[in-house]
């Protein structure tokens, strides 16, 4: 039973990064112009670190991989049609209207209670991942408030790689400034890893594995209890940017012209 | 209004200085103490702080500090049992820290212990009818916020760029040590290194003045329906060493490294720029063989004059989203340049 890991993958879901995104006011803070309708996808990192969960799961044999996810029910579900068909999890969906407006103490609050309440979760085997930020409200702060609520003192952000050393030791490579890594090893679980890209592509959709995860998905959500956020957070304003550059598209010059412009404004201070 | 404050700060790896960014980040909390009527005071993590304090002391503020050899290296453990032991020391209601790799993984977690609430990637810090309002992006940088917060400790993490670095004479500094005992289970992880990527050549700078991006249509088929990645890579290379640029690299070109297409042997994910990338800051930015969509720009938030060549007139960055858009080849010019750089 040795490198066994229960691998708990917290993650959100954003809108897809092709839309475009306008504030606007409710009575309970900022949210996005038609949220509910904006397609959502998995958040970025978050979806790194279930596609790193699940090939770390897959080398060694009994572990086991849960998602939990705090998201609008309707829209989360959208979202495990997709998703659903690159990896093999056990969803545990909490229902709460969670934006990048929503407040992360609170999001990491319900979060760490899900997971206290995951049956069979063994403790001394987790692997706790999600993204190093999200894609929403980016403050890279969720995970490390997730990680002190559930006592795991061995945390890693900005993971890039996670290598299971021979004497069950991990060996870790976390981003750092300059593009370089910083290489840790930690004895073993428990610890958090909240990833950056890592290594791995994006799997391919298997339909197999699809309405496999399906079957367990469905009556999950179903079963999904709607939870509230309290928001800590007071936002005096929420604006996009207003700048809109005037482009110069340069159509008709000599490849030398281009290059002396570019020469010139590239040597000025 | 009166607050205490707490500006919190590692020394660097050298293990004798500060990150450049925590002096910039040091300007802003005493701007705000002062603004406020504040009182600032100053903690410091590390194996041996004396000559980071000596370089503070100008500033007339409390030095509090944590050291010692398990205090040298980034480690979750230990940061956070350091910064945490300062903060009871302190009892501030702002923590103002640098938005560094230490820091970003630490803070948050101290932030819990203490009951406080803790944002990062601030921006700026300002007070308005008397409260305390921190700006700050969402949904990577298309969105900006002020906020504030009634909860306190308020710990900010403060991006680098956002404020003029503090400047003033070194002097010795008398240091407040606070005694942190480190137990075994805090030393389950252990520091093994600084390993920098695969690389030709270091390419990420953060201080260069210019960032370059390359995007995907350098590993694509040309007009003579061939790959020319070996030219690529000769011409990027060659680029950045004539002027000293940062590289970096769109979604869909370092994604072609785990799609088994061929590649440029220098990008990895590190240089990734945009929606799932970084925000870096530099004055200008060169955009080649790159569409400009919009989940690659949001990465250029912070880079003020922008240049983009690519064949396609229509592309991203004719909408608004460059100064100037060259309709050309890169290659071709990427050439002429380069040997104009090697000039001057």
């Amino acid at each position: 039973m040795s490198n066994v890991y229960h691998i708990v993958v917290c993650a959100g879901i954003v809108p897809d990064p092709l839309q475009t995104l306008e504030p606007i006011t409710t009575p309970t803070g900022p949210a996005l112009k038609n949220e509910m309708m904006l397609p959502a996808v998995l958040d970025p990192w978050s979806g790194h670190a279930l596609y790193e969960a699940t090939n770390l799961a897959a080398h060694f044999p009994g572990s086991k991989v849960w998602l939990v996810s705090a998201a609008p029910k309707a829209k989360l579900q959208q979202v495990m049609m997709n998703v659903a068909q690159k990896a093999s999890f056990e969803l545990i969906p909490i229902d709460v209207p969670a934006n990048g407006f929503a407040d992360a103490h609170s999001v990491a609050k319900i979060l760490g209670e899900a997971i206290q309440t995951i049956a069979g979760l063994d403790r001394s085997r987790l692997l706790l991942f999600g993204g190093w930020e999200s894609a929403s409200r980016g403050a890279g702060v969720t995970m490390q408030l997730v990680g002190e609520r559930l006592g795991i003192r061995d945390q890693f952000q900005g993971v890039d790689q996670l290598t299971v050393q021979n004497d069950g030791s991990l060996e870790i490579l976390e981003r750092i400034e300059g593009g370089r890594h910083l290489v840790s090893t930690c004895q073993g679980p428990p610890a958090l890893l909240g990833w950056a890209t890592g290594n791995l592509p994006e799997p391919k959709n298997n339909p197999q594995v699809g309405m496999a995860n399906m079957r367990a998905i469905m009556p999950a959500l179903q079963k999904a209890k709607p939870a509230s956020l309290f928001q800590n957070v007071r936002y005096v304003s929420v604006t996009p940017p207003k700048q809109q550059r005037q482009t110069r598209v340069v159509k008709d010059r000599s490849v030398d012209e281009i290059a002396a412009e570019l020469a010139e404004w590239i040597v000025q201070s | 209004m009166s607050q205490n404050i707490l500006f919190l700060a590692h020394v660097d790896e050298s293990g004798k200085s500060l990150p450049r960014i925590a002096f910039e980040v040091l300007g802003a909390a005493l701007d705000l103490a002062a603004g406020s009527g504040g009182v600032l005071t100053i903690g410091l993590i590390g194996e041996n702080v004396q000559e980071a304090a000596d370089g503070l002391a100008s500033t007339g503020a409390r030095i509090l500090s944590v050291s010692g050899r398990e205090f040298a290296h980034p480690r979750y453990s230990t940061d956070a049992a350091a910064a945490e032991a300062i903060c009871r020391a302190a009892t501030p209601e702002l923590v103002i820290t640098p938005s560094t790799s230490r820091f970003l993984r630490v803070i948050p977690g101290v932030a819990q212990r203490l009951s406080g609430q803790v944002d990062t990637h601030i921006t700026s810090i300002e007070i308005a009818d008397s409260r305390i309002s921190a700006k700050r992006w969402f949904y990577r940088q298309r969105l900006e916020a002020a906020i504030q917060r009634d909860a306190r400790p308020w710990f900010l993490l403060m991006d680098s760029g956002c404020h003029e670095p503090w400047t003033g004479a070194a002097r010795t500094a008398n240091i407040e040590p606070i005694d942190v005992p480190v137990s075994p289970d805090q030393t389950r992880t252990v520091f093994a290194g600084i390993r920098t990527p695969n690389s030709d050549a270091q390419t990420i700078r953060p201080d260069a003045k210019l960032l370059f991006v390359a995007g995907a249509g350098w590993c694509k088929k040309q007009g003579d329906g061939k790959n020319h990645v070996a030219e690529a890579e000769v011409a990027i290379l060659s680029f950045l060493q004539n002027s000293g640029a940062s590289l970096g690299g769109s979604k869909s070109l370092v994604d072609q490294s785990g799609e088994n297409q061929a590649v440029l042997g220098f990008m990895t994910h590190l240089n990734q720029v945009g929606q799932t990338g970084s925000t870096p800051r530099h004055p200008k930015g060169l955009s080649t063989c790159c569409h400009g969509e919009e989940p690659h720009v949001v990465g250029w938030r912070f880079i003020n004059e922008r240049r983009a060549i690519n064949l396609d007139p229509n592309c991203g960055w004719a909408r608004g989203k460059a100064d100037v858009l060259y309709v050309a080849d890169a290659f071709q010019v990427m050439e002429r340049l380069n040997a104009l750089l090697a000039k001057k």
